[in-house]
């Protein structure tokens, strides 16, 4: 996009990077529930403005690179166009022509934490998916304001920190295709029947955010939803 | 079966590994990471296995270096979970319970259930009673446990929160049967580690059953 970043947190940062940040322009905040804290502190003490953004499926990435581009002037404007258009949509169209007539109308349990409840719902979209419940266990309420943005409100249930229980209880009611959550739901779902994505650490496989991680996210939801093993165990409402 | 391999993904190990990101962190390493040099970081790395610092690392005192622990409640929820149809309680907030349970997950491959008091600021300041009666209540109407095994946490501790007179007032109130039992364990974090934590349930569960089974018989 012709952009320059001049440091990155937490992951990969070192001092002399943390010591620039102060002569940036913008403030891009990925994970809202940790560094909106910093961004608003150098809102405050040094007058950066700082922007959300979702790099989850190719409809929000776009979205927020056009949201990014638009900060600047006409010349990175273009080129963030240019690169859309030649180089990320056909690459990730040809992602989506390939796993959507395979996930269309399959429904996804959403329950982990941070900003993914909402950012990841679009890219479930993306591939033809929809989500029926989303929750977050440790959210305060700007999290649940900004999910309303996100969600059909008359369909998706949000919970807020759900117990082992309550998340059974769930999946037996809502019968979902999918649950994406984290390891401490990983066996549960699975001992259901239920295929089961771990969406929290990645441990297993990832990135799932941006353009190869979008790939990732695609590859990895149709191995657990079409995934062979699912034919030998059934779930409770299936027997 | 051909489909993953037409697109050619790459999974989080290589794909960071093709031209364009090696150019990213090259770039990132040179303007703006004040990186000292190929050079510098061979010789760090030779200097750590000089006697000179390991010296100096015998000789830190403030702090220890991958400590082979952890904190107490840990080892008393794993302790509870050994016990027929008992549910680990740990009264605190909602984060050690979250992390216990993926620790826990993690490591038997199973679902493993335990509750906390989830409590937050306002516990903390006016103790967590309210907290303690309103979990105990819930835990036993969904999990339908026949004992739960209490231990508390840094913040439990912290504030000094009396588990044996809450517990005495939750059954003298009615709000749990006066007969259920409720062993309960002082583990501190920032005591000891997992291994007293686990002793100390322990302790703490074979003393109040003794007493308990003495009151209400073998057979309850």
């Amino acid at each position: 996009m012709g952009l320059r970043v001049v440091t990155q947190w937490s992951g990969d940062g070192t001092l002399s990077e943390v010591a620039n940040a102060v002569k940036v322009k913008y403030i891009l905040v990925h994970c809202y529930r940790s560094s909106n804290y910093l961004a608003r502190y150098f809102e405050e003490k040094f007058g950066i403005p700082w922007i959300e953004y979702n790099f989850f499926g190719p409809t929000q990435i776009f979205a927020s690179m056009r949201k990014i581009a638009s900060l600047f002037d006409e010349k990175i404007q273009e080129r963030t166009e240019e690169l859309i258009e030649k180089v990320y949509k056909p690459r990730l169209d040809r992602v989506i022509e390939k796993y959507r007539p395979r996930l269309e109308g399959k429904t996804v349990l959403l329950y982990v934490g941070g900003l993914r409840p909402r950012h990841i719902i679009t890219a479930f979209e993306d591939l033809g998916m929809n989500v029926v419940a989303t929750g977050y266990e440790f959210a305060h309420q700007d999290d649940y304001q900004r999910t309303l943005h996100y969600i059909d409100k008359n369909a998706t249930i949000i919970v807020d920190d759900a117990t082992a229980w309550e998340i059974e209880e769930l999946t037996r009611k809502l019968r979902p295709d999918l649950v994406a959550s984290g390891i401490k739901e990983k066996y549960q779902a699975q001992k259901m029947g239920v295929p089961f994505r771990q969406m929290h650490s990645w441990d297993y496989s990832g990135p799932y955010h941006g353009i190869e991680g979008f790939e990732i996210f695609a590859r990895d939801v149709d191995m657990a939803v079409n995934g062979n093993v699912w034919k030998f165990i059934k779930a409770p409402w299936q027997q | 079966m051909g489909i993953h391999h037409e697109l050619n993904i790459k999974d989080h190990l290589e794909c960071f590994r093709n031209d364009e990101f090696k150019k990213m962190i090259e770039n990132k390493r040179k303007q703006f990471e004040d990186w000292v040099g190929e050079e510098k970081v061979k010789e760090v790395a030779e200097w750590t296995k000089t006697w000179e610092y390991r010296e100096l690392n015998f000789k830190r005192e403030a702090i220890s270096i991958n400590p082979a622990k952890a904190c107490q409640p840990l080892g008393a929820l794993l302790c509870a979970l050994g016990f027929e149809k008992t549910l680990p309680y740990s009264h605190g907030s909602q984060g050690c319970v979250a992390y216990f349970r993926t620790h826990m997950a993690r490591h038997f491959k199973e679902p493993v259930p335990m509750v906390s008091s989830s409590m937050t600021e306002d516990a903390a300041v006016f103790g967590g009673q309210n907290n303690l009666h309103e979990g105990l209540q819930n835990a036993i109407a969904l999990y339908r446990p026949k004992m739960i095994a209490m231990n508390t946490t840094c913040m439990a501790e912290v504030i000094g929160d009396d588990l044996n007179s809450f517990i005495n007032n939750a059954k003298e109130k009615g709000l749990i049967p006066a007969d259920f039992p409720v062993p309960f364990a002082h583990t501190p974090s920032f005591v000891g580690s997992h291994i007293t934590g686990y002793d100390n349930q322990l302790k703490a569960i074979l003393q109040y059953m003794t007493d308990y089974f003495e009151k209400y018989g073998v057979d309850k």
